[in-house]
This record gives structure tokens, C-alpha cells and sequence, in this order.
């Protein structure tokens, strides 16, 4: 694997698809901007917090929005417009071009998302800070908020969940995105529908909807550690989620749809 | 050496087989033109050569299986498959950081000297150049990519005259030596006669002729017959007639200058008559 290759395929996904950054950038802003409206009203350090809940939260859902909506235009979008005839012209493999796409959803997004949270957070509190030593009030309630432990928590969920444990739903993403002629958007989320309502229609059983229903919500319902609420915790047991047979079997998922994107990658034509 | 050594190329498409049966063999330093009519096979030709799609049969290019091994074949072949691959989206000093980053033969200031001579700016994104400005930025990377093979296909599909002049002018003063080879397919056959060193055919997936340009020159001759030398002039079986102005003209292959020169004005033929020619006995394409 060339290394210099993968990082400037990382950096021209990111020339391309600046909503990358600009999505959540801007969420983060209305936030912070909303969040020091509502402080001046009633500024309670409980307040505060669920305000950094609230960032945390929707930079994540909106980070994963970004995630979708990209993976499934990775590969169908350079084939539309016939670039990938050019980027095939460059010395980078099949394997590269797709990795680097893969590493979008699981890497950036979920760095983007950390930093901007934290950054947006600090703002928000030296906002309200500033806000109440220039009205004569003590600030110092707000700085003993459990910091770290919120960080933390919300650095363990974007890990296990947002990068690792949605790898397959990329990976699938990836794959449709490779092979669609039209629609991927359709394409991606039509059959695992129609597996849903046959399964129901045949077998009377919600398997497959419970299981989609599970990976999605990050498969930590059956973790006690997990706090409540919107907060996210550090878990008792961090490296617990490791043992669970869901994420590797989500790895191998992943694996071969990557693979599988790989290979449409080398043999499907322009649209 | 070889450059490209192919045999027995075929790729079908469905019922259609786009090449049926390929045997090309391109050397070092040589300028190639592929000329056929639409649908002959050229461009699946090129993207096999280019490992952009799979095919049956033996192709190697610089040694290579191009199928198996496209990347690393792409630090010694550069290709230009079509006027509008660039992403529209990218900005020129984008093309040019990516390229420098990615590719370990291209050279940013042989670039950056090329673009220098046209009115394309560094901040700008392909998508707001014109037609002719895109095909001079393309040129201008595949030309400061220290390749060994360049591939174009139909490079100046679209352009206007004064472009596509100066786009095979700067390829020949600007790019080619004897360590390069070119191999170029276009419609406009007319405008790269003198450009090439060899020509080859190709109609419904077969090569149906290969020669060089000098052999070209020496084998095949024209001549315009008299009305009354018409009959002693068809005995030389010339391999096609046409009429202009009412008189005859006939191409003939392999046939004593002298000789034709008494039955009438002999002259070279062009690259388009002789296509003509060979395209008509084969029969065009379904």
C-alpha cells in the first residue's frame, strides 16, 4: 500500500465534498448560537450541560447524514461524470481509491465531529462565561461540570459505534454506490426494506429489522453502562464492546463489501 | 523493445464483439495512429491497452499484464481518454498538488511552464474553462508526466482548428523523443498524416491494416487516368477508383512510378484515400 497515495486520495475527497466539514460547521455555529441566546434566560449548569449534549448529539447525526450521503456517491458520482476514467489515468490502485473513500465515513467524519465538538463546547462556555462576569455572577459552577467525563464518553460512543460498529453499513453504501447505474440512494436502502417486509410476510418473524434496528442504535442497548438519556458515558468495562461477535461479524460484512466495491470499481464502465 | 504486444485481443459485449481477434505490436519511439470507423473497436482497444477493461487473449504493455496490474502501469503510461474527464470540479492547483502527490514520474514545473503559456488560472475550477482551455490543461499534465507510452483518444474531439494545430504542434516539439511512443486514434485522419511514423487500421474489431508511413509512402501511389488510358491503368488492379470531375482516380499499390506516369499525373496519396480504400473492400460496419 502506498501511504502518500491514500492520504492525497484523502485530501482531494475532501477538495470535493466540502460538506464534509461545512455541515457540521454550520450546525455547530446555529448551536452555539441558539445555546447563548436560551443561556441568558436561565443559566443553569444542568442547562449548560444538556446544551453540550445537544451539540454532541447533532453534530453526530449530522456527521452520519454526511457519511450516507457521501458513500453513496463515491463511486456512482465519478463514473457519472466520467472522471474516473482520469483518476484511473493516476498511479493510485482500485484498492487505494477505495480505502481512501472508506475512510472518509470511519475516520474523518468522526475526528471532524470530536474537534468540532469539543471547540463548539469550549465556546459555549466561555461565552456564557464572559456572559456572566460582565453581569457580576460567578461562572466557576459551569467549569465544574464533569468535563471529562462527557469528552470521554462521547470520544468512546464515536469510536465504537460511529466508526467501527457502522464500518458494514459503509462498506454497503460503498458497494451500491460501485454498482448503480441509477438511484443508489434507492438502490441502498430498497432491498434491505424488502428483506424486512418479505421475512415479516413469510416467516412472521422482525429478525432482520430488529438486527438492522440494533446495528443502527450502536448495538449498546444491552449495555448497563451506558448512560442516560442523551448523556454518553465512558463505560465501566471500555474494552467490553471488543468480545461482542456483532462487531466482527460487521467487520467481515464490511470487508467484503469493500472488496466487492474494489473489484466493480475495476470493471464497471462510465454511465 | 515492444511497447504494446498484443495477441489475439477479444472482448464481446453482449452478441457484439467489439474485438475479434487483435494482433498489434507497437515499438519504442514510434507515433501510432489507430484509425476506424465509429464503432471499429478503437476505444475498447485503448481502454484494454489501458487495463480499463478485461479481455480475452495475450496484451502486454511495458512488460505488464495492464488488466492485473493498472497502477503500476500508470507511472509509465499516460492517456488522455476524452476531452471531458477532468473533474469538473477540481481547480488547476488542485490537479497539479494532487498529480505532484500521487504520481511519482510527473514533473509540477514542466507543468506549470506549459500552463504558463495559456490564459488558464491556478484558482480556477475546470468547470469554468472553456472546451479548448480544459484539453490544454490535460495536455499540459500528460505531457509533464515522464511516461514512456501515451495513449490519446480522440484528443481534440470538438476542438477548432487553430487547437488542434497547436495541440499536435506542442506534442511534437514539446513531448515526443525517441524513448516515447504515442498511440493516438482520431477521426480527423487528414491532420496527423505527417504527425505519424505508422498507421493502423481497424474495422470491426480486426486489424485490417498496419504499415509504416514510409512503407505507406513507397508501396501506394495515385494516379489521375485519361479517360482513353483508363482500361491499361485497370490492368495494374488498383485496389480502388473514384471518380472526380469526370476522370478517373485510381490508388495502386506495389506499381512502377514510371510506368504509371504514362497513363497519367501520379501523386501521394493521402492517409484518407487509402483509408477509404481498404474501408470500402472490407465493407463498412454493421
Amino acid at each position: 500500500m502506498n501511504y502518500g497515495a491514500l492520504l492525497w486520495s484523502v485530501r482531494r475527497e475532501l477538495w470535493e465534498n466540502r460538506s464534509i466539514y461545512l455541515a457540521p460547521l454550520i450546525v455547530a455555529a446555529v448551536i452555539a448560537l441558539a445555546s447563548f441566546g436560551a443561556v441568558r434566560h436561565n443559566l443553569q449548569p444542568a442547562t449548560m450541560a444538556s446544551h453540550d449534549a445537544i451539540v454532541a448529539g447533532a453534530l453526530m447525526g449530522t456527521t452520519l447524514l454526511v457519511a450516507i450521503f457521501y458513500c453513496l456517491d463515491a463511486l456512482y458520482g465519478e463514473r457519472r461524470d466520467r472522471s474516473v476514467l482520469f483518476w484511473k489515468s493516476m498511479p493510485v490502485s482500485d484498492w487505494t481509491a477505495v480505502l481512501s473513500k472508506m475512510a472518509v465515513p470511519m475516520i474523518v467524519l468522526p475526528v471532524i465531529t470530536f474537534v468540532l465538538t469539543i471547540v463548539t463546547q469550549l465556546i459555549m462556555l466561555l461565552a456564557a462565561s464572559a456572559y456572566l462576569s460582565a453581569h457580576g455572577r460567578s461562572a466557576a459552577a459551569l467549569w465544574q461540570l464533569p468535563w471529562l467525563q462527557m469528552t470521554s464518553g462521547m470520544l468512546y460512543h464515536l469510536v465504537t459505534v460511529h466508526s467501527l460498529y457502522y464500518a458494514p453499513l459503509f462498506g454497503w453504501l460503498l458497494l451500491v454506490s460501485a454498482w448503480a447505474k441509477r438511484q443508489p440512494f434507492l438502490w441502498a436502502f430498497l432491498p434491505l426494506a424488502a428483506i424486512g417486509v418479505i421475512e415479516k410476510i413469510v416467516f412472521n418473524t422482525t429478525h432482520f429489522a430488529v438486527m438492522l434496528g440494533s446495528r443502527l442504535s450502536g448495538g449498546m442497548d444491552a449495555d448497563p453502562a451506558k448512560g442516560s438519556g442523551m448523556m454518553m458515558l465512558w463505560p465501566s468495562h471500555p474494552f467490553e464492546f471488543l468480545t461482542r461477535p456483532g462487531l466482527w461479524i460487521g467487520f467481515a460484512l464490511a470487508a467484503i463489501c469493500v472488496a466487492i466495491a474494489v473489484r466493480l470499481r475495476r470493471y464497471r464502465d462510465p454511465i | 523493445m515492444a511497447v504494446i504486444e498484443a495477441r489475439g485481443i477479444r472482448k464481446a459485449f453482449g452478441t457484439t464483439m467489439a474485438l475479434d481477434g487483435v494482433d498489434l505490436g507497437v515499438e519504442e519511439g514510434r507515433i501510432v495512429g489507430l484509425i476506424g470507423p465509429n464503432g471499429a473497436g478503437k476505444t475498447t482497444a485503448l481502454n484494454a491497452i489501458l487495463g480499463l477493461t478485461p479481455y480475452q487473449g495475450q496484451l502486454t504493455v511495458l512488460g505488464r499484464d495492464p488488466w492485473t496490474a493498472r497502477a503500476q502501469l500508470m507511472r509509465d503510461v499516460a492517456y488522455i481518454a476524452d476531452v471531458a474527464v477532468l473533474p469538473r470540479w477540481i481547480r488547476v492547483s488542485q490537479l497539479l498538488d494532487y498529480a505532484g502527490g500521487v504520481h511519482p514520474r510527473f514533473d509540477r514545473d514542466k507543468a506549470e511552464g506549459f500552463l504558463a503559456r495559456t490564459a488558464i488560472k491556478h484558482n480556477a475550477r475546470v468547470r469554468e474553462l472553456s472546451k479548448g482551455m480544459v484539453t490544454q490543461l490535460h495536455l499540459a499534465l500528460v505531457m509533464a508526466v515522464d511516461a514512456r507510452l501515451l495513449v490519446l483518444d480522440e484528443p481534440t474531439l470538438g476542438l477548432d482548428i487553430l487547437y488542434r494545430k497547436r495541440f499536435y504542434d506542442a506534442l511534437l516539439n514539446d513531448y515526443f523523443d525517441q524513448s516515447r511512443t504515442i498511440l493516438v486514434t482520431t477521426h480527423q485522419v487528414e491532420e496527423i498524416q505527417d504527425v505519424l511514423t505508422d498507421v493502423v487500421f481497424i474495422n470491426r474489431g480486426r486489424i485490417v491494416f498496419a504499415s509504416s508511413m514510409e512503407q505507406f509512402e513507397s508501396r501506394y501511389l495515385e494516379v489521375v487516368v485519361r479517360p482513353d488510358r483508363l482500361a491499361a491503368a485497370r490492368a495494374l488492379r488498383p485496389i480502388h477508383e473514384r471518380q472526380m470531375l469526370g476522370k478517373s482516380i485510381l490508388l495502386v499499390e506495389g506499381a512502377d512510378r514510371e510506368q504509371l506516369a504514362a497513363l497519367g499525373e501520379v501523386r501521394k496519396p493521402s492517409l484518407a484515400d487509402l483509408f477509404v480504400a481498404v474501408m470500402e473492400t472490407q465493407g463498412a460496419p454493421p
